[in-house]
């Protein structure tokens, strides 16, 4: 009977995900690595020049994917940490918190790029559309993460208490979202408008999803690693490492 | 009955405030003091001074109430208070909710009885003193709520003051668009209402949630 029955909290144990981790690392880099060459190469070299933008919207295949990406990898901490928070399970702390960087990493690339493309196409490194402020409010939530769980000593109450604000912020997130565009339309109109060219053509969204996939391949390796890195730190005392972990 | 616990921290944060006068009344003084600050700041043209107005009265009140949700649980939890609330029979969220109300009556309503003032040296219309009053009247308890969170997250950690602020300051944004939003759209001739409407949403919301989670951050803090 218990046979037939998958176990689904094998790989909630540390002593069992640290060398799954481990294995799974090398060929989530390779797929990082490959994914992302190819997607920059279909980018810089095979997609077409834009009609309107020309050459600099060639930007938006680091863009649009670290954009995707940062929202993403929020909602996984929010997944994390609700999964922690039910199950009691110590490696969903450590998952949402071998995240947090990441994420926090992306957001600031999806701004950065952001200001870069913005300077030529509008004139302006920042302006105050809804978009550009929801994501830095999401880097500022980021970073109030981080904050959070470097500043409490105890790992398992930051554990926590970083769960719980990852889920008051992911609860956030699309009121902050809905009121900043509100607050943009009230303000000043539609004199800046994001909306790219309706027909993209193939190729480039093309690249945009290899790309995509190239940065979920990254942050999956990058996890892993940083979480392997946290289960050293916490179990430094604990048997199962002493025997295999630090042969 | 279950809600003694809220009646119970209500009297006591109450009676502790008023032998602490100055602990609230530094956080109403703040709120003048910013709020003074800022046309010494940008100079005394008025037509500029009352398109800012509301956007400052309402930075003014946010940051004001940050000052008083440091000491929200902080007292209670170095004493030890607080361990035997969570310890109690009666539930905590009803504590929590109690503490909560008479942080907003001590922190809230007076920068929200003072708004009005303030407002007149902006040279802000009497029609939006009224709008400006009764936005702060719905918004103010939103930041008491959502801020408890952040004050029971934070409690007993490094630098709390500080990291209070990085944690709230962001969740506090869509109150400050709302509360801000709604006196900008009758300055401008739109009618506020989807305005109030939306910050009344946001206080029902954030005013029935945040005992309960403010709660679970306390026995997590507890732990």
């Amino acid at each position: 009977m218990s046979n037939s029955v998958i176990n689904w909290f094998k790989y909630a144990s540390p002593s069992s995900f640290y060398p799954l981790a481990g294995r799974l690392i090398p060929y989530f880099s390779l797929a990082a690595v490959l994914l992302m060459a190819l997607g920059l190469w279909l980018g810089l070299f095979v997609a077409p020049t834009d009609a309107q933008q020309s050459e600099g919207y060639r930007i938006i295949f680091v863009h649009v994917p670290a954009s995707w990406m940062s929202m993403f990898i929020y909602c996984v901490m929010a997944f994390w940490s609700a999964l922690g928070l039910a199950f009691n399970t110590r490696l969903s702390g450590m998952m949402t918190a071998a995240l947090a960087p990441t994420g926090a990493l992306f957001a600031f690339l999806s701004l950065w790029t952001g200001a870069l493309w913005g300077k030529p196409m509008w004139g302006a490194w920042w302006v105050w559309d809804a978009r550009l402020t929801s994501q830095l409010i999401l880097f500022f939530l980021y970073l109030g993460f981080i904050a959070l769980q470097s500043a409490i000593d105890d790992p398992r109450r930051a554990d926590r208490a970083g769960a719980l604000l990852a889920l008051v912020g992911v609860v956030n997130v699309p009121i902050i979202y809905f009121s900043v565009q509100w607050w943009n339309t009230l303000h000043q109109g539609a004199s800046v408008s994001l909306t790219k060219a309706p027909s993209m053509a193939h190729i480039m969204l093309l690249g945009m999803l290899i790309m995509a996939l190239g940065f979920w391949a990254y942050t999956i390796a990058m996890a892993l690693k940083r979480v392997r890195c946290i289960i050293l730190e916490r179990e430094l005392t604990s048997e199962w490492i002493k025997r295999n972990a630090l042969d | 009955m279950m809600t003694s616990g809220f009646i119970t921290a209500l009297r006591r944060d109450l009676l502790l405030a008023a032998r602490h006068k100055s602990e609230w009344l530094t956080a109403l003084f703040f709120f003048v003091m910013v709020t003074n600050l800022l046309p010494l700041g940008v100079g005394p043209d008025a037509a500029l001074l009352r398109k800012i107005a509301p956007g400052v009265l309402w930075i003014g009140a946010l940051l004001s109430t940050l000052l008083g949700l440091q000491r929200l649980f902080a007292s209670d939890y170095a004493d030890g208070t607080l361990e035997q609330m969570a310890l109690s029979p009666t539930s905590l969220s009803w504590l929590v909710a109690g503490k909560m109300f008479t942080h907003w009556l001590v922190c809230g309503l007076p920068v929200v009885l003072m708004a009005p003032l303030l407002g007149v040296q902006f040279d802000l219309p009497s029609r939006s003193l009224g709008l400006l009053t009764l936005s702060l009247l719905l918004g103010t308890p939103i930041l008491s709520a959502v801020g408890s969170v952040g004050a029971a997250l934070t409690l007993g950690v490094r630098s709390s003051g500080a990291l209070l602020s990085l944690l709230i300051l962001p969740l506090y944004i869509p109150a400050l668009i709302f509360g801000a939003g709604a006196v900008e759209a009758d300055l401008a001739g739109i009618s506020p209402q989807g305005h109030l409407s939306l910050l009344g949403a946001l206080l029902l919301v954030s005013v029935f949630f945040s005992p309960w989670i403010t709660a679970v951050a306390l026995r997590i803090a507890l732990e």
